[in-house]
């Protein structure tokens, strides 16, 4: 057996030698961007969060904690933007991806057409956000919206609103934007979890005379408890991300109505010339998303235990 | 060895190539000979575009206009640029005078003072005073920028009121007569109304308009000195003037004619609601002529002041500068980069821009063949008020606050002794701060 110092000898000398160096120098950009793009910037992120500095000019000054402290105990409007976010992303866990499992379930029932319903049921994720808002701004609008307009000549005047304008309807109206463009995405994963479930299954359950609400709860539903995690973790993430629909339909308004925490972080940046400020809330935003993210996960792992 | 050798000089290659591609100063362009500028006018580019072949044609120098739009990309943009010391030889701040001296302390924005010159016949002499104030730095200012002028304007925009004269017909109002007190105003709004026009609408989901108006009132309501000593903190918001321009706003509401969406409309629906002769009225800049223009050429409207709160000042409208260009002060190209905006501020280049995008022009005494309604709101542009202008900035906190308050107003949502008092709160602690 070698001695160790002999071993650590030649260890270093592979290390050392002119060909695994190379190697080294070949994976050096990938590991440079990586740690350029990706590790610099949360560091400097942290950094950034204890100082107030408008980004641009002067000196960054060092504040400790005060920006943590602003944002956690006096700033509403902060918290105003995380309940927003919040709501939509209830509406979104329950009925979005409700409707999406729904669909999925009835596509893989090989139903006539079912190709056709999986392209037009996945057009919407792919359409630009943007879009999507400037169109919906205009079946939402108040005088001339393609929603009051049908709601007057099918008798039902009465239930027009400025949808997007009114302190009731704002944060509802724009969930309804959101998960209409964001069902596809649960739609199509939850479709490959169906088609996933051994076919067998169904039909032995069948045979055993199981009704088809019985073998969707004891055998769809517990199988696809691992997609249901990811579409949910995944469906948390984006939806308290929101930023461009807001900024086409509402900009955050009425009043705080619709505000949501990307919103916020940007506008400290622009116009608020508070960049410091921003990290901060990034950094509490980030924090509280993978809390989050966190329960999520433990709150399904019990499920798949149970 | 010699495999060894090529296989680390390969390896070296492949490093260094981001490294270096990564590597670029203020200024540097893909072409070291182009004056590069930056810009975010759409309606404007294709005339830009067509300016910078002539001057090539003329100079033999290339300027490259690069489109980065909308305003609001643009504005991370040059943010982004400036954080980075990516800034082009030329480009326009998207700010209020803070945001400017943000730029001049980082010394990203050269001081043209010199280059401007003094006197008749000086490049300065040729262009708008209104407009050329909006970059200037007096002397003792706030933010301890040296005295001098930061930029170059290359229109110049006023916001006023504007209406429709076939829908004030059809309502039975006199088409040559706009209203001129806040309360004729309602009185128009409601008789639009009735005639089954929305009688106002205005693109105030993008709050900066609410803030447009709110001033002119408010300088109209207490005069200048007021609102600039309501600005350093020395006179509330929950001041009872103050409360009357709050009340404004809750009158508007309470008159029951303006668009139901105008608190998250943006401005684009705002000029399409008004251009479709949807609405009688609404509150807009002078380049909705070129905007109407392109959606409706047969709009026969006008301007008028923002109508009277008060009768002991005057009604100022909101207007200076439209777009001013800065020249980086960190660039190469410095020299080159004045040069060009010199050319492009001379009347034969001034006129083609008006006369091509309807826009009024920052060079004095030129002729414009657009449209005559241009001249309407240019004659507003003696009584402008700009935030750039102002002795004091306003904190964009405070500013945020006041402008969310006010679409709180507007949706019945808060008081206007509530919005005074919370913008009175936010002023506080900005103060604190």
């Amino acid at each position: 057996m070698e001695s160790q110092p002999i071993a650590l000898k030649k260890t270093l000398r592979s290390l050392l030698d002119w060909g695994t160096m190379s190697n080294y120098l070949f994976i050096l950009p990938a590991v440079a961007m990586f740690l350029t793009f990706n590790v610099y910037p949360y560091f400097k992120v942290f950094q950034l969060s204890v100082y107030s500095w408008n980004g641009i000019s002067g000196a960054p000054l060092f504040v400790g904690l005060e920006n943590f402290k602003d944002i956690l105990f006096d700033n509403p409007a902060w918290w105003a933007s995380m309940r927003n976010a919040l709501y939509i992303t209830l509406l979104a866990l329950t009925i979005q991806n409700g409707v999406a499992l729904l669909l999925a379930w009835l596509v893989d029932r090989d139903i006539k057409g079912g190709q056709i319903y999986r392209s037009i049921f996945f057009l919407p994720p792919i359409l630009s956000g943007i879009v999507v808002g400037l169109i919906w701004n205009w079946i939402y609008q108040g005088d001339f919206g393609l929603l009051n307009v049908m709601l007057e000549r099918m008798g039902l005047g009465a239930y027009k609103h400025a949808w997007l304008a009114e302190p009731g309807t704002a944060i509802t109206s724009l969930a309804v934007v959101h998960m209409w463009k964001g069902f596809g995405w649960g739609f199509i994963i939850l479709l490959a979890g169906l088609q996933g479930i051994p076919r067998d299954l169904y039909e032995a359950a069948r045979v055993d005379g199981a009704s088809e609400l019985r073998i969707f709860w004891r055998i769809t539903v517990p199988l696809m408890i691992p997609v249901f995690i990811l579409v949910s973790v995944l469906t948390v993430l984006g939806t308290m991300q929101l930023y461009d629909l807001v900024i086409t339909t509402t900009r955050g308004g009425p009043g705080s109505h619709t505000e949501v925490p990307m919103k916020r972080i940007l506008d400290e940046i622009t116009p608020g010339s508070r960049l410091g400020y921003a990290c901060s809330m990034g950094l509490v935003f980030g924090a509280i998303l993978l809390v989050v993210s966190m329960l999520q996960m433990q709150i399904s792992k019990r499920a798949k235990v149970d | 060895m010699k495999s060894k050798l090529t296989r680390v000089i390969l390896a070296a290659s492949v490093l260094a190539v981001p490294f270096f591609t990564g590597c670029k100063k203020d200024g540097a362009s893909s072409s070291d000979k182009s004056v590069v500028i930056w810009h975010w006018m759409t309606d404007r580019d294709e005339a830009l575009q067509q300016l910078a072949t002539k001057y090539k044609e003329q100079t033999g120098n290339d300027v490259q206009f690069q489109l980065y739009a909308p305003s609001d990309v643009y504005q991370q943009k040059v943010r982004v640029g400036a954080q980075t010391s990516s800034l082009p030889d030329v480009y326009g701040i998207l700010g209020d005078a803070r945001d400017v001296a943000t730029f001049v302390e980082a010394g990203h924005v050269e001081n043209l003072t010199v280059a401007l010159g003094d006197g008749a016949g000086s490049w300065k002499d040729s262009l708008f005073t209104e407009a050329l104030e909006t970059s200037f730095f007096k002397p003792g200012n706030p933010f301890s920028v040296p005295e001098g002028y930061y930029g170059v304007p290359i229109d110049v925009t006023t916001i006023p009121m504007i209406y429709n004269k076939k829908l004030f017909k059809k309502a039975g109002l006199n088409p040559d007569v706009p209203p001129a007190t806040w309360d004729e105003f309602l009185e128009a709004g409601k008789k639009l109304k009735a005639a089954g026009v929305t009688g106002f609408t205005s693109g105030w989901g993008e709050v900066w308009l609410i803030y447009s108006l709110a001033s002119d009132l408010a300088f109209n309501k207490m005069g200048e000195e007021k609102v600039m000593k309501t600005f350093r903190g020395e006179v509330p918001y929950t001041d009872p003037d103050w409360i009357d321009v709050f009340r404004a706003f809750e009158n508007l509401r309470k008159a029951g004619f303006v668009d139901p969406s105008l608190v998250t409309l943006g401005n684009k629906s705002a000029e399409q609601a008004f251009a479709s002769e949807r609405s009688g009225m609404t509150f807009n800049g002078s380049w909705a002529v070129n905007v109407y223009a392109g959606m409706n050429p047969a709009l026969e409207f006008a301007p008028f002041r923002v109508p009277a709160l008060g009768n002991k000042f005057p009604q100022p409208v909101w207007g200076g500068a439209g777009s001013t260009f800065m020249v980086n002060g960190k660039s190469p190209k410095k020299a080159a980069a004045i040069e060009f905006l010199k050319w492009l501020s001379q009347k034969d280049q001034a006129a083609f821009l008006a006369s091509s995008t309807k826009n009024l022009p920052a060079v004095k005494d030129v002729n414009v063949e657009a449209a005559p309604v241009l001249s309407e709101f240019s004659a507003l542009m003696k009584d402008s008020i700009h935030p750039n202008r102002f002795t004091v900035s306003e904190d964009p906190r405070v500013q945020e606050v006041f402008n969310k308050g006010i679409q709180s107003i507007l949706i019945g949502e808060k008081t206007p002794e509530q919005v005074g008092a919370d913008v009175a709160k936010a002023k506080g602690k900005a103060t604190r701060k």
